[in-house]
């Protein structure tokens, strides 16, 4: 059947992006890990899986765009599904960024900080980690969805603390960066903190998407 | 003249394919899962099925509520219901055309002295009732299941989306299919007492007289749905689906179950046979049945508030509709006897009304009856048809083909008309290059002039300061000499004016502030060229000194021109000149 043909390249196109976005979140976690301990040329591989990943994620997204529209498929909700993979590759487009940040701008980030940055990495990453599953969920058991998303707004709020502590320690402790370096800091932890975020926003628009489907 | 009379009845049967499809494929129009057409097309081959194949059992009842006997009675009947929707679908009043007809008859029972079975009456009258509670019952139970089932089978949403197309597609079939079964009573029931005594061989089946009238009928809604239901599907759809797809399915499933069941003498007599009471065949309103069916949703999801502004509406239409239905119906076959002196119905004063007509006899082919041959007309007829088909689609293949080369040719129109727009601007450029090319040459032109004449006057000048010189040699006087050395010395130096070097600077300026010395001549025709000269060093932020040595005069001639300047310009004291320049 032509119909059932359709429907299962479009999820199987779904289930490779929500892999691309997962191993994109791993990657970065991975280059920041690698940058803050100086191995550079691993930091290098990260750098360009990193991009690899984001421009498959971006084709995969226009590819079930195109799928959706052109096999009429779910036309009251696929308003709604795309956004869903919108907001979703935001998550990896912001990662990416971040990521040519700290290879363009080559922040000086003392030491001390290295365990606090991998720390807030590892929560951002954590909140979309447990976004995916959600996502994933909404196509099957809307009912699950709101079950999984409170992991994602607990790991926000601690990555919210992480980085609030990030910067007190970078502004009143650390007396011997000059003030240009405390800047730059201070908006490499913003930087981090921005994916969390975008993952916060998946989860309130999958929040939604899940009470419009019980409705 | 029987068909003149069955007008009534097809026009009943169109405004029914036009309201009510509605609520069978609406959800799915509406929500764009199928297109308009492939809907109509299948409801209307389902409609016309169940009208032709079910139509009896309902017909059976009116039939006994009152056997409307005389074609004339029967048009005044069915036009009669025909009327009063008319104006309460235009008044917006909630109308079923069961009910329309119900009061119809019963008008049509009291104008001939027919009694109306009251105990029948009660059970018609009772089904409007129950319709829609059976349609909230099933609806919900339904909705109920069909959320477990999805809930326990965990389908990817897409492959669900896949499902209820196809759910629609097959719940609205059957829902068409209900809806001819139960309804062509309204539509045709009224006729069939004065059917022609005629049985035609279709080849495949045979249809007696009344089962003729159903397939017309069934033709008439299915007319009503290709050429009228398409905005109502689409609203009536968007109302529906704002449930979501799974409520919209039970909706739909639900109606055409109660329709079914109200329709059915098979189930009817199923339900007898195991002891349970029959169900009354009787026609129900489909609109209704879907309200009580969405009501039945909202209460499984908890919604409290029950629409009884929407109830009460219903409850007014189960009283109004009958009354003005029997009151025109009336009033309609009066004047059709009395103006027309027209039979409409066999008067037994008291009596119950006429003969009921069985579903055995409606289905039954007698052998007595007239037979037609239908095989060869309704091969021809299906081939007609299908070569219809063909020719339809390979002329709208080819207008869409003429539509597509009709979009190419305005494309290229469009394309051909800005390359020749880029043409044109390419001229206009290349014109003002040829423009620009020849003003070059021109100063070009006047550089070499200048430089050539400046040779032969360099070249004459040092002729004569050679010939001086040499005079100066021969020269024995030593005062003589001394005095024309320096004669010689001081023509030398005002020889050093660099004229070349300046007439260049002032070429170079002039085509480079155009523009500015056109607007400062048009501002002040006061200016000499002088002053123009002057302007344009000032605005090149050209100190007095060095404007001095360009123009080979002193800084207090400068200042002098400056003053003067200032003057022709209006300036006052505290005015700045240059940027007073600057700014023009």
């Amino acid at each position: 059947m032509a119909f059932f043909r359709n429907a299962t390249s479009v999820i199987d196109a779904i289930e490779t992006f929500f892999n691309t976005v997962d191993q994109g979140v791993l990657v970065f976690k991975e280059g920041v890990s690698n940058y803050l301990h100086g191995n550079q040329e691993a930091f290098s591989n990260n750098i360009a899986m990193m991009a690899k990943l984001e421009a498959d994620a971006d084709d995969l997204r226009r590819d079930i765009e195109n799928k959706l529209y052109a096999h009429s498929l779910m036309p009251q909700i696929r308003g709604d599904i795309l956004r869903l993979l919108e907001e979703m590759d935001n998550i990896i487009d912001t990662a990416k960024k971040n990521l040519f940040q700290f290879d363009v701008e080559v922040p000086n980030i003392p030491a001390e900080l290295n365990q606090d940055f991998v720390l807030l990495t590892d929560m951002c990453v954590s909140s979309v980690s447990a976004v995916i599953p959600a996502a994933r969920a909404y196509f099957r058991s809307p009912e699950t969805v709101k079950d999984q998303i409170h992991r994602v707004y607990f790991y926000e709020k601690e990555a919210d603390k992480l980085a609030d502590a990030l910067k007190r320690k970078a502004f009143r402790q650390m007396q011997g960066l000059r003030l240009s370096e405390k800047f730059h800091l201070r908006y490499f932890t913003l930087h981090i903190e921005t994916v969390s975020d975008t993952a916060e926003k998946v989860a309130d628009l999958l929040s939604i998407m899940a009470i419009k489907r019980s409705i | 003249m029987f068909f003149l009379f069955l007008t009534s009845g097809l026009f009943l049967g169109w405004s029914l394919g036009a309201n009510d499809a509605a609520n069978i494929f609406g959800t799915a129009v509406g929500s764009k899962m199928i297109r308009f057409h492939t809907a109509a097309i299948i409801a209307g081959i389902f409609v016309i099925i169940g009208a032709t194949a079910q139509g009896s059992g309902t017909t059976h009842t009116l039939s006994q509520l009152g056997s409307v006997d005389a074609v004339a009675g029967a048009f005044a009947v069915s036009l009669s219901a025909g009327i009063v929707i008319f104006f309460m679908t235009k008044y917006l009043l909630p109308v079923s055309t069961t009910q329309a007809i119900v009061g119809a008859i019963i008008g049509w029972n009291i104008f001939t002295g027919h009694t109306t079975d009251l105990s029948l009456l009660l059970t018609i009258v009772s089904s409007w009732i129950t319709s829609p509670i059976i349609g909230a019952i099933f609806s919900a139970i339904l909705f109920i299941l069909l959320r477990m089932l999805l809930k326990r089978l965990q389908i990817h949403i897409i492959i669900l989306d896949v499902y209820i197309k196809w759910a629609l597609i097959i719940v609205g079939a059957f829902g068409a299919y209900s809806l001819g079964a139960n309804n062509i009573a309204n539509i045709i029931g009224v006729f069939v007492g004065s059917a022609p005594d005629v049985v035609i061989d279709f080849g495949l089946f045979s249809l007696n007289g009344a089962q003729v009238l159903f397939l017309l009928g069934g033709i008439a809604i299915a007319i009503g749905i290709f050429t009228y239901s398409r905005k109502l599907m689409i609203e009536v759809g968007n109302g529906i689906m704002a449930l979501s797809a799974e409520a919209a399915i039970a909706v739909v499933l639900a109606q055409a179950l109660v329709l079914f069941v109200f329709s059915s003498t098979a189930f009817s007599g199923l339900l007898k046979n195991i002891g349970l009471p029959a169900v009354p065949l009787v026609p129900v309103s489909s609109s209704q049945v879907v309200v009580g069916a969405i009501m039945g949703i909202g209460l499984v999801k908890g919604i409290n508030e029950i629409r009884f502004k929407t109830i009460r509406g219903i409850a007014l239409g189960w009283v109004l509709t009958p009354v003005f239905a029997g009151l025109i119906s009336f009033l309609a076959l009066f004047f059709v006897r009395n103006l027309f002196n027209l039979n409409v119905g066999s008067e037994l004063n008291g009596t119950v009304a006429g003969t009921a007509i069985s579903p055995a006899v409606i289905e039954s082919l007698p052998q007595t009856s007239r037979h037609i041959n239908l095989i060869w007309p309704g091969i021809s007829l299906m081939v007609l048809l299908v070569l219809s088909a063909v020719v339809i689609y390979s002329f709208r293949q080819q207008k869409r083909r003429l539509v597509a080369e009709k979009e190419l040719l305005e494309k290229e129109k469009q394309y051909n008309i800005s390359q020749h727009a880029l043409t044109n601007s390419e001229i206009r450029t290349v014109q003002l290059e040829n423009v620009y090319l020849q003003n070059e040459v021109e100063n070009k032109r006047k550089e070499l002039i200048n430089y050539a004449l400046s040779i032969i006057e360099q070249k004459e000048y040092f002729e004569k300061i050679s010939e001086n010189l040499r005079s100066l040699i021969n020269e024995k006087g030593p005062e003589v000499k001394d005095e024309k050395l320096k004669k010689l010395e001081v023509e030398v130096r005002q020889r050093m004016s660099f004229n070349d070097k300046v007439e260049e600077f002032n070429i170079r300026t002039e085509r480079m502030h155009k523009d500015f010395m056109g607007r400062l001549t048009q501002l002040y025709p006061v200016l000499s060229a002088n002053d123009i000269k002057l302007a344009v060093m000032l605005r090149l932020g050209i100190s007095s000194k060095e404007i001095a040595t360009l123009l080979n005069i002193s800084p207090k001639s400068v200042e002098i021109n400056r003053y003067r300047l200032r003057k022709k310009l209006g300036l006052g004291k505290g005015a700045n000149l240059t940027q007073f320049i600057n700014n023009i």
